[in-house]
């Protein structure tokens, strides 16, 4: 009895500790959520139903891709091979995050905490000393309203405000994604050249003749596997890569 | 769109991204030792968002010329290092401003 109750207050305590971390994970989300429902509420999908992508996906760069596609009417193939491609990432976190857990966590609560598993979550989470389910389900208890919470606003107010006015909000999506890759990039040559090579093979994609006719989402899935691949062929990353991955994504 | 084309959509981008998340938490217990396959991940977040945000950004605004503005107000500001929502709201504001002086010309 007495050792139920100590795993009880371990429990609860982590979870705790998760959702106090949580909160400044959730205020940025937040932005970038307000961001993504506002570009799709330019692209004519409803507030409701990016607040419900936001949720049951819980990935920045993946549901923008995803947005593409269907805007496009690209086929259900084309979806889940972009979000296979553009969230592979998110298998090795996982995967990382499984070698940390105890042996003896349950089915249950793994398969909670893998809906966490986000750059930001997974970055707190793998800092931590005795990782536990908990402590990446008290972070997910902040985080994931954060997400939905910014779609819904971002959804509602898209629809609200003057056309003028969403022009100008239709770059802040992309200024994020530059903030995000440029200052590693200055750091790392590699991730610079990375950076460039797949600007510059999108270009290709999209001013060549027949080049042109491959839709964004297969375009994207193709530029990022042959930067990547070319980059870790020709230039491996040294140190360990699912930490590193964690602090300069979003 | 009609809403029940549109929520099969969101249920398979929601699927797909979920077994990504859950299934090395459920099946496997150890950590991915490759040197290749740790840096090809490494590098996918780069690659991929330089090449959603690349050439798209030039056409995010209603003209080209407030849209490369911005561009190169957002590189500016990332390249020092100013936080997402700085660099993002500075290029939402140079879009504004250039948008509205074009009406005086």
């Amino acid at each position: 009895m007495k050792s139920t109750e100590k795993t009880n207050k371990r429990r609860a305590d982590d979870f705790r500790q998760g959702a106090r971390d949580g909160i400044p994970i959730a205020l940025g989300y937040f932005a970038v959520s307000f961001a993504f429902g506002m570009a799709a509420a330019r692209d004519g999908i409803g507030a409701f139903y990016s607040a419900l992508t936001s949720f049951l996906c819980l990935s920045s760069a993946g549901q923008f891709a995803g947005m593409d596609v269907i805007v496009a009417g690209g086929s259900l193939i084309e979806l889940a091979l972009t979000q296979l491609v553009i969230n592979l990432r998110y298998l090795l976190m996982s995967f990382s995050l499984s070698a940390k857990l105890s042996p003896k966590t349950g089915i249950a609560p793994r398969l909670v905490m893998a809906h966490g598993v986000t750059d930001e979550i997974f970055a707190i989470s793998a800092a931590r000393q005795d990782l536990t389910p908990y402590y990446t389900w008290g972070a997910m208890s902040v985080a994931v309203p954060g997400w939905t919470a910014g779609a819904l606003t971002g959804g509602i107010l898209g629809d609200i405000l003057p056309a003028f006015l969403l022009s100008a909000f239709g770059i802040a999506i992309y200024g994020m994604f530059l903030a995000i890759i440029l200052p590693p990039a200055r750091e790392d040559r590699a991730v610079l050249l990375v950076v460039l090579a797949a600007g510059a093979m999108r270009a290709l994609f999209t001013w060549t003749p027949v080049l042109d006719r491959v839709s964004g989402g297969f375009a994207i899935i193709i530029v990022t596997v042959t930067v990547s691949g070319i980059a870790a062929f020709l230039h491996p990353h040294a140190e360990d890569a699912s930490q590193e991955n964690g602090e300069v994504s979003s | 769109m009609n809403g029940t084309r549109l929520l099969i959509y969101i249920l398979v981008m929601a699927g797909t991204t979920y077994l990504i998340r859950m299934l090395p938490l459920v099946l496997f217990r150890r950590e991915i030792k490759s040197p290749f396959l740790k840096s090809f991940l490494y590098y996918i977040p780069f690659a991929c968002l330089a090449a959603m945000t690349f050439p798209e950004i030039l056409w995010s605004a209603d003209t080209r010329i407030a849209s490369f503005a911005g561009f190169a107000v957002a590189v500016i500001l990332a390249f020092r290092k100013k936080s997402l929502l700085t660099v993002a709201l500075a290029a939402c504001a140079a879009v504004l401003v250039v948008e509205r002086l074009i009406v005086f010309f």
